[in-house]
């Protein structure tokens, strides 16, 4: 059975059927008995004094339940939403953590801020209202780059931080690494930006909430990647509401991203509104209000140099960096440009002297936090991209440069000059066998082929590590997290043997119902149609932290791996007593308990029959009853690494830049799923092409009017933008967890965008060109071959 | 208005508002939410019925236009227990994650397969521009729609 449907088995997902029947039940599709209809009134400023709002029309008008805005909130003592990593910057200053009020309090600080939540009988009444909802506004000058955020006498988005900067942050060892770069024999240079990116999962956020006053009771149904965080952050921090009365569920979600991994105003408002107003409230956000108020990511400005030997060792590299975080601190904000970024900078690199200095600023602009990689693929973009410069100009191979710089296999565990120790990996594995499948050798005669067609082609490689299964809460909290990062799991056996497992993860794409029956099948020897798996709903699993950092098989499957392992502990003693065994010389296999060296077994549905029907049972030395709860704190990150080849071809008459190959090879570690893996995969190189090639989050520079607002102007990735995608495992198991598993939900987003870029730039190298900022859009492209003198000639 | 059309085989008789939405109409009133909205700018296809035969987006269908009209949506798509084959093939081909843009996929990706028996990869990619997805990067539901569009045709064949 286990080859079937056990660990490396790509068993199809037991989570299709209803949602290829349209059965899934997204929070959007919730009806509650008297439930009415929440919108929004938002900022239409970047920058503005709130000088007042007048709801006395609004609330005349018809269906109208209730208008609520700041000042009600601050009368009902609600607080601000609470960041959940800040960081410690130079000389031990902390960052700065400005009120973020749920609606907006004295000032709005970017447009889409919320001002008031109009709740009415129908959708179309509540628009209706939030129309006649009167907001005066002193609009000010708004800062909206991040480089403008620090000029001298830039606008300040808050009065009492005058010069925008959330922390001034810096990691490694800078007196080291100018020693590095006084020997260089060469130096190379990159500025870059990190372009800004809306994460867009195709499932809009979404709230129900209602409140039993009979029993003091909040239940809030919400878009999350994390319920319970939800639960403890908007319990606590935001509605101080107890713990025991408050019910969040993430049911179905459709997709994350990270985008949904924080805590939100709307919960917030949502929860507070259904209690004011007696009655279920439901707030659906349209796809344009998303672009206001999701999250952003990614947003650096970013100066980099590399110091290498004459050889092309890398000796030292120095990273400056300015980050933006927008109007406000999400709940993670401050930790992403910081240990998220500046701590992967070594890459797959013997780099000896790394420093990095990371500002990030506040602007006013939705505020920035974690989307797909997270901190980690501007990382690898940076790192990737200054070595292909260098590579370039010292004429050295791009793949033997990397090769020249790898940490050899056998240096594992690997201490980086920037506080990682990488526990295991093989990127020169990797490499050689993304080199082979792309045919790297014969691209010269690829791109003979597509010049004869008039086209650049360009070849682009990237070798990369990440850090993922977040994570170590002894490390994690060092670095500055509120919070542990442990997982929880616990394994249910019903008497007849069948299985019920609650994990504290969340799966919104990810396939946790197959995985996680996968790793239980494995152990127990039972089919995963045995095998239900819950997750979502604060009332039915006890606690978990979500899913967030590739962390779900690495963390969550660790701690389901420990919980089954408990219960086949159990399972032994009252199998040794049914068997007139000792217990040393019970031994479990296949879904059955033996005595070694008899023909003497007890299934496990037989023991957990016993259990429940303790007939013939030690209740003098064991409790009844079979279900275990294991809690796992992880003892270091895990670390995904790889190799991802891409080929592009240019049209120098548009600048249109077609994908035309891209290999992927990538460790991340045991696979529990290989079709899983590959589509975890594929989605996020697709995504990452994305911000290479499409995607941009654009801001008007004086204004602070968002121009990208809707799918009109955002260009997400379409499936005729792609050649068919060539994704390998090799797997270096992770020392650490009992799976062997480090993580692949990110290794996409994080490899591609420089894996692209470095293709397009060997397109137009030509040219003299050492750098394309993304997207790299034909807009773009075609200015630099035209500021080339390129156009004119090409042939 | 009142209007009377076909909705998954049973006859439906609704007053609706003129400027109600076939998406609303669907998802608020009749209950049926496996019909998705993605997006306010008719970009995203997650809305995708059958009307009539042919895939419309529903988010920008007006019901009141739907007198006498056939409507599809993914919930009457399989046959009684058994999946619809392209509903299979996304099954078997991992064509969903999760499975938001999948009911507007498939039932877009069905009227396309009705046509096109043997679809290349381009083809299927050209068709399925109007249809978003985030998660799976599309190679999958490419896969999905050339093996469903040969198992309709070899069950067209077969029956
Ligand atoms: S909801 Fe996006 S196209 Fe209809
Ligand atoms: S499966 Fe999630 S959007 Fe397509």
């Amino acid at each position: 059975m286990n080859a079937r449907t056990g660990i490396g088995a790509s068993l199809l997902r037991k989570e299709d059927l209803r949602f290829v029947t349209g059965r899934g039940n997204y929070v959007a599709d919730i009806q509650r008995p008297g439930m009415a209809i929440g919108v929004f009134v938002r900022s239409p400023h970047a920058h503005a004094r709130l000088l007042s709002i007048d709801t006395t029309a609004a609330k005349a008008m018809p269906g109208v339940v209730g208008i609520y805005t700041g000042a009600d909130l601050d009368a009902d003592g609600v607080g601000g939403l609470p960041c959940a990593w800040p960081v410690t910057g130079k000389g031990n200053t902390p960052s700065k953590e400005p009120v973020h009020p749920a609606l907006a309090r004295g000032k709005v600080r970017h447009v889409g801020d919320p001002v008031a939540f109009v709740v009415a009988d129908t959708m179309v009444q509540a628009k209706n209202a939030a129309e006649a909802v009167v907001v005066e506004y002193e609009p000010l000058p708004a800062v909206v780059g991040v480089l403008d955020a620090l000029k001298p006498g830039a606008t300040a988005v808050f009065d009492d931080i005058p010069d925008n900067v959330c922390v001034d942050w810096e990691v490694g060892d800078a007196a080291a690494t100018d020693a590095a770069f006084a020997k260089a024999a060469h130096v190379a240079r990159l500025s870059l930006v990190n372009n800004r990116l809306v994460g867009n999962p195709m499932e809009p956020r979404a709230a129900v909430a209602e409140h039993d006053p009979s029993r003091g009771s909040h239940t809030l149904w919400t878009t999350s990647q994390f319920p319970h965080i939800v639960k403890l952050l908007m319990g606590n921090f935001v509605l101080h509401l107890p713990q025991h009365k408050i019910r969040v569920v993430s049911p179905d979600v459709g997709g994350g991203f990270g985008v949904k991994q924080f805590h939100y105003a709307e919960e917030a408002v949502v929860t507070w509104a259904a209690k004011k107003a007696l009655r279920p409230v439901k707030w659906v956000c349209e796809r344009s209000e998303g672009f206001l108020s999701d999250a952003h990511g990614r947003d650096h400005v970013t100066e980099a140099e590399l110091a290498l030997d004459e050889r092309g060792k890398f000796l030292g590299l120095r990273v400056r960096t300015i980050a933006n975080m927008g109007g406000y601190l999400s709940t993670f904000g401050p930790n992403i440009p910081t240990n998220l970024y500046g701590l992967l900078l070594a890459g797959v690199y013997t780099t000896p002297a790394i420093y990095c200095e990371v500002k990030a600023v506040f602007t006013n602009t939705l505020p920035v936090d974690a989307y797909r990689g997270a901190g980690r693929p501007e990382a690898t973009f940076v790192l990737e991209r200054i070595v292909d410069v260098a590579a370039s100009e010292m004429g050295i191979d791009k793949a033997e440069i990397r090769r020249r710089n790898m940490i050899p296999p056998d240096a594992y565990p690997y201490k980086t000059p920037v506080m990682m120790e990488y526990d295991s990996g093989d990127p020169g594995g990797c490499l050689d066998r993304a080199l082979a499948a792309i045919d790297w050798t014969g691209f010269g005669k690829r791109r003979a082929e597509s010049a004869s067609r008039g086209k650049l082609r360009g070849i682009g490689l990237t070798t990369y590590i990440e850090a993922c299964g977040l994570a170590p809460s002894r490390i994690a909290t060092r670095l500055g997290a509120r919070g542990g990062l442990f997982e929880s799991a616990t394994v249910r056996v019903h008497p007849t043997g069948d299985v019920t497992v609650l994990m504290g993860t969340h799966s919104h794409g990810q396939g946790h119902e197959t995985t996680c029956s996968q790793i239980v099948s494995e152990r127990l020897g039972i089919p995963p149609e045995n095998i239900e798996v819950v997750f979502g709903d604060t009332d039915r699993v006890q606690f978990g932290l979500g899913t967030y950092g590739s962390r779900s098989a690495a963390v969550g499957g660790s701690a389901l791996a420990k919980a089954t392992d408990k219960v086949i502990v159990k399972g032994r003693k009252i199998a040794a007593h049914m068997l007139e065994a000792s217990e040393e010389d019970v031994t479990f296999a296949d879904g059955r308990f033996s005595v070694a060296g008899t023909d003497l077994s007890k299934t496990f549905q037989d023991v957990a029959l016993m259990a429940h029907y303790p007939v013939d049972y030690p209740l003098e030395i064991l409790e009844p009853g079979l279900e275990e709860q294991a809690f796992y704190d992880p003892v270091n990150f895990t670390f995904p690494c790889g190799a991802h080849i891409a080929e592009v071809e240019i049209d120098p008459e548009t600048g249109v830049v077609s994908l035309v190959d891209y290999v992927a090879v990538d460790d991340v570690g045991t696979v529990i799923n290989p079709m899983i893996v590959d589509g975890q995969i594929v989605g996020g190189i697709v995504q990452g092409v994305g911000q290479a090639l499409f995607e941009d989050c654009v801001y008007d520079e004086s204004s602070g009017q968002l121009l990208s607002g809707s799918f009109m102007d955002y260009c997400l990735p379409r499936a005729d933008q792609f050649p068919q995608i060539t994704v390998q495992t090799h797997v270096t198991p992770c020392t650490h967890n009992a799976l062997g598993v480090k993580g692949c939900g990110e290794v996409g987003t994080i490899a591609s965008p420089a894996t692209v870029i470095n293709a397009v730039v060997d397109a137009l190298a030509h040219l003299g060109v050492n750098h394309v900022d993304m997207p790299a859009s034909p807009n773009r492209v075609w200015r630099i071959i035209n500021d080339a003198g390129f156009g004119q000639t090409a042939k | 208005m009142q209007i009377r059309f076909q909705l998954n085989g049973k006859p439906v008789t609704v007053d609706v508002p003129p400027h109600e939405l076939l998406s609303e109409l669907l998802r608020d009133r009749l209950g049926l939410t496996g019909t998705h909205v993605g997006c306010d700018t008719s970009q995203c296809g997650a809305c995708v019925v059958h009307v009539d035969g042919r895939s419309v987006k529903s988010c920008t269908t007006l019901a009141a236009a739907l007198e006498g009209a056939t409507v599809t949506s993914i919930e009457g798509l399989a046959d009684g227990a058994a999946l619809h084959p392209m509903q299979q093939a996304f099954h078997e081909k991992h064509g969903l994650q999760c499975g938001f843009c999948t009911p507007g996929m498939i039932m877009s990706s069905v009227e396309f397969a009705k046509n096109n028996p043997d679809p290349t990869p381009e083809a299927v990619r050209h068709w399925l521009e109007g249809n978003f997805c985030r998660c799976t990067g599309y190679q999958n539901i490419v896969s999905s729609v050339q093996a469903g569009a040969a198992a309709m045709h070899a069950q067209r064949k077969g029956a």
